[in-house]
């Protein structure tokens, strides 16, 4: 029994490493590469081992990028996906916080017809309003913002829900005793809820970090600038096979940098982004 | 869903949901309310008068053979993910379930590709599989395969279909983990001292008591495969070859945003909207009983 | 210091008809001890939330110091409150949790500081100040809560069934504590609680509620020696007093029960004009005496079922059609079938009318 059991074990720890290694090859071959000169890349079988053109790739993408995305430096487009997660990610925070705070803790007329219609935005993603969503970003005189980059996003269910759900945990008696002690409502929620959430909002931020800096119909849309594009759509336009003169090494090195910011963040705040991602779907 | 104590503000509470209420409005209901109305209009080519077209836009849309082609493109797509992510993320957190030793090790090793953007994934398997340069590419060719995605439909749709899925699985994968670890250790113990071995163990007692679970995220897939993937393809495809990985988001885009044909995309639009309201209905039917389980 | 008064008090919950409180009228002295009794959903929290602001008044006045509160927030009717749960603050250490209120209102640190040390001193947990509510025992975590309502020095003290979440052991050095604090500190006090022990041992008056209705106020040896209705004498006293269906007669003098035995009342005697009044008869377990056989017994009963409980023993057994409870002194050997014969002394024997429930006489 003890035997089966071991050997049982052993298989699964193969096959777990079998699959770690599939999933984490794409993204070493695009590493290798992006340590390797253009020409290399384009001769292939490309070496499974680092080059020497590290310093090469990643300068050239740092400092100029590539004529097919506009020529603009990736620190620049770091910098710009760097906004946009963060500023999705603190105003999804702050915004679900305050609403889902009102619909649970006061009473109010319009309550049922806020808590619906926060509700319907679940069922309205940007995929099926591309074009009136446009429209209405050019007529406001949102093109190539950060405001129209980043404030439309921040309306968000699944964080007020998240907000909503954790708030109704909180024991009726907690807030009578605040109530008694003369905290009103601004005051409980700075001096109590705010506090007592704060795992809550950590996890939350993880994840919606991670939403923030993925997006990229979005930036597709509302950015014709390549200068205020993100390093995703900065990528994707990199990416051109018809010309020449891609700096493969350069895209190669986008790639990269485009992806370490949050798989650094995944990797770093592991139990974090566990729990925001498991509870939001609660 | 009520709690008894409250604050007694009367204004307060329209302040605090006011952020929200303002996004919601002028980025989602107004959009989507002329989305509707669009799809009920016939503008002309120049954009100079609008019309009145009733229903013609929907008759159009679906008596189109490109988009019967894109929305068969759709599911076949959606199917496929759908299968590819979710098998290999039961049997990855099966695995994971069993093993004592390095559980998180294995477990950030799996997880990370939720991090990418669906565009980057699809990138990365591109330099992979690209005839002029991707070295895995090369092997199969180099066997006498003609591979080649950019002029084939079948492989195109492969090589989409694969790299949506390779990043899917993570996603899946804390899932199944979580309602396997959600299962009492007392039932599995239960059943092996009844002699269940652990493949029937699987079968008769994990499976059915993470079904919630499956149907959750065979939900979420779908809504995935829809909606989530337009980077990816849009990066790695652009629909093509031809039309063969055209999705429905897919066509929206190019005929609204790019052709700006806004009857014929609006319709489009409505017809996505009709999709995901369905989805997410079934979802959330289903997450009642997911709540009763827990 | 302060009196508490509510002058009748009313109240019906918003998109409900029946009313939860049916015009409550009761003075609460200063510095008295008033225990609200009665089952679940009897009111008795309702009122006390209504006192301390937390529910609305439906109709009539809610007064503390003689002022008229119904309109004022919570924190400005100078009452202090402990819930069942405590409600103390997670994340907030002991010395946070009881200082909250003080920081509130504005107080100067130095005298927050003060005022909790002292009521730290006083209920033992200056060597917890620094910890937060999960790192301490139940009953610590009681006297935090106990220690937040004193540091405010409010005019009036709440409680609502403080004591419930604790073991039995717990339960009763609590409530000493809280009787001798109380003391102390001379606070009025409005408690709430569904046990008749901690209603007895605490109280000053003791008031009796019953479906938003006072069946009584009075102190504990009243509610227990004159139970003003039937529903407080069931109420009061464990194992409960014994009911028995009779009529009066001799002219007000006797209650002769359905089973033909007769009773006499004794000084407790009622008008002649009762004479064939139907009534039911109460007599608790322990107001029963054994008599010798054939010494002019009244009441004959067949032991059914002995428990020993050491200092007596309670002897159930048939009577008539019904059963009843007799406490026995504990050295007494009684045996399941004997018959034991009984005699009440009258002044203890308890009248209400078989109507209202009311106590007649």
């Amino acid at each position: 029994m003890i035997e089966t059991r071991q050997t049982g074990r052993l298989i699964a720890h193969f096959l777990l490493i079998v699959a770690v290694i599939a999933m984490g090859f794409p993204l070493y071959y695009t590493f290798i590469a992006s340590t390797h000169t253009s020409s290399e890349i384009l001769s292939p079988p490309l070496s499974m081992l680092p080059g020497s053109n590290i310093a090469g790739a990643y300068g050239l993408a740092l400092t100029k990028g590539a004529s097919s995305a506009g020529n603009v430096s990736m620190t620049l487009m770091l910098w710009n996906s760097l906004v946009m997660a963060l500023a999705i990610a603190i105003g999804k925070i702050v915004i679900s916080m305050l609403s889902a705070y009102a619909i649970v803790f006061f009473r109010f007329p319009l309550r049922l017809v806020c808590f619906w219609m926060i509700f319907i935005t679940l069922m309205l993603p940007v995929e099926v309003r591309i074009v009136p969503t446009y429209q209405v970003i050019v007529s406001l005189g949102l093109l190539d913002t950060y405001a129209g980059l980043t404030v439309p996003l921040m309306a968000s269910a699944t964080a007020t829900f998240l907000f909503r759900q954790f708030f109704l945990t909180i024991p009726d008696e907690l807030v009578e005793a605040a109530r008694l002690d003369g905290a009103g409502a601004m005051r409980f929620f700075k001096d109590i809820l705010l506090p007592l959430s704060r795992t809550n909002i950590a996890a939350l931020f993880v994840v919606t970090f991670i939403y923030g800096w993925t997006q990229y119909l979005w930036p597709l849309l509302v950015t014709t600038d390549p200068a205020m594009g993100t390093i995703i759509v900065a990528l994707k336009k990199m990416v051109n096979f018809s010309d020449a003169d891609t700096p493969w090494d350069a895209v190669m090195a986008t790639a990269i940098l485009a992806l370490l910011p949050p798989v650094a963040v995944i990797v770093g705040m592991q139990k974090l982004f566990v729990k925001g991602l498991v509870e939001t779907e609660k | 869903m009520e709690r008894r104590a409250i604050f007694p503000n009367k204004k307060l509470p329209y302040l605090l949901v006011a952020p929200q209420m303002a996004i919601t409005l002028v980025f989602f209901f107004w959009p989507a309310g002329q989305a509707v109305r669009q799809s009920l209009y016939q503008e002309d080519p120049f954009g100079l008068s609008v019309t009145f077209a009733g229903l013609a836009n929907f008759h159009r849309i679906f008596a189109d053979p490109n988009y019967l082609y894109s929305l068969q493109v759709t599911f076949i797509f959606a199917i496929g993910v759908t299968v590819m992510t979710m098998i290999p993320a039961l049997l990855l957190a099966a695995l994971i379930d069993r093993v004592v030793k390095g559980k998180l090790v294995y477990q950030t090793l799996l997880i990370w590709p939720y991090a990418l953007a669906p565009a980057v994934a699809g990138i990365l398997w591109l330099f992979m599989f690209n005839p002029g340069m991707g070295t895995l590419a090369m092997l199969i060719r180099s066997t006498g395969y003609n591979w080649d995605p950019s002029l084939n439909g079948t492989q195109a749709m492969l090589l989409v279909m694969v790299s949506a899925a390779w990043k899917q699985v993570s996603y899946n994968f804390l899932f199944f983990l979580a309602g396997m670890q959600a299962i009492p250790k007392s039932f599995i113990e239960a059943a092996a001292i009844d002699g269940a071995g652990p493949m029937r163990r699987f079968w008769t007692i994990i499976m059915p008591l993470i079904s919630p679970t499956t149907f959750f995220l065979l939900v979420v897939n779908m809504v995935y495969a829809f909606f989530d993937t337009f980077g990816l393809i849009h990066a790695v495809t652009a629909g093509g070859p031809g039309k063969d990985t055209e999705t429905l988001v897919l066509k929206v885009y190019n005929d609204g945003y790019v052709n700006l044909n806004m009857g014929g995309s609006s319709a489009q639009s409505v017809v996505l909207m009709v999709i995901v309201i369905s989805l997410t209905i079934f979802q959330f039917k289903y997450v009642e009983r997911r709540v009763h389980y827990s | 210091m302060a009196q508490v008064e509510l002058r009748n008090v009313r109240k019906t919950y918003p998109g409900s008809a029946a009313e939860v409180i049916k015009g409550v009228d009761v003075s609460v002295g200063d510095g008295e001890f008033l225990v609200l009794l009665g089952p679940s959903g009897c009111g008795k929290s309702t009122l006390l939330r209504m006192v301390a602001g937390l529910e609305s008044i439906s109709s009539g006045d809610a007064v503390i110091d003689g002022k008229t509160v119904n309109q004022l927030e919570p924190k400005d009717r100078n009452i202090a409150m402990v819930f069942q749960n405590y409600a103390l603050y997670p994340h907030m250490s002991v010395f946070d949790n009881m200082a909250y209120g003080l920081k509130v209102a504005g107080l100067p640190k130095a005298e927050i500081a003060q005022r909790v040390g002292e009521a730290a001193e006083m209920l033992e947990l200056t060597p917890y100040l620094e910890r937060k509510p999960r790192a301490l025992s139940g009953g610590q975590r009681q006297r935090v809560a106990m220690g937040r309502a004193i540091v405010r020095k409010p005019a009036a003290f709440l409680f609502d069934e403080p004591l419930s979440n604790l073991d039995a052991k717990l339960r009763t050095s609590m409530r000493m504590q809280i009787k001798q604090l109380q003391r102390r500190l001379g606070v009025t006090s409005l408690y709430v609680t569904h046990d008749q022990v901690e209603a007895m041992t605490l109280a000053d008056r003791i008031m009796i509620l019953n479906q938003g209705v006072v069946e009584q106020i009075g102190t504990p040896m009243e509610v227990y020696s004159q139970p003003a209705s039937l529903f407080v004498a069931a109420f009061i006293g464990a194992p409960g007093m014994n009911f028995m269906d009779g009529t009066v007669s001799g002219g007000g003098h006797a209650v002769t029960l359905k089973t033909g035995e007769v009773l006499s009342l004794g000084s407790g005697a009622v008008a002649s004009a009762q004479d064939g009044r139907e009534v039911t008869l109460g007599i608790r377990p322990e107001h029963f005496a054994l008599t010798p056989e054939g010494d002019g017994a009244h009441l004959t009963l067949t032991a059914d079922y002995i428990e020993q409980l050491g200092a007596d023993t309670l002897v159930h057994g048939k009577f008539g059609t019904g059963m009843l409870v007799v406490r026995v002194a504990g050295e007494r050997s009684v045996a399941e079938g004997d018959k034991l014969a009984l005699t009440a002394t009258p002044e203890h024997l308890h009248l209400f009318d078989r109507e209202s429930g009311r106590r007649i006489g």
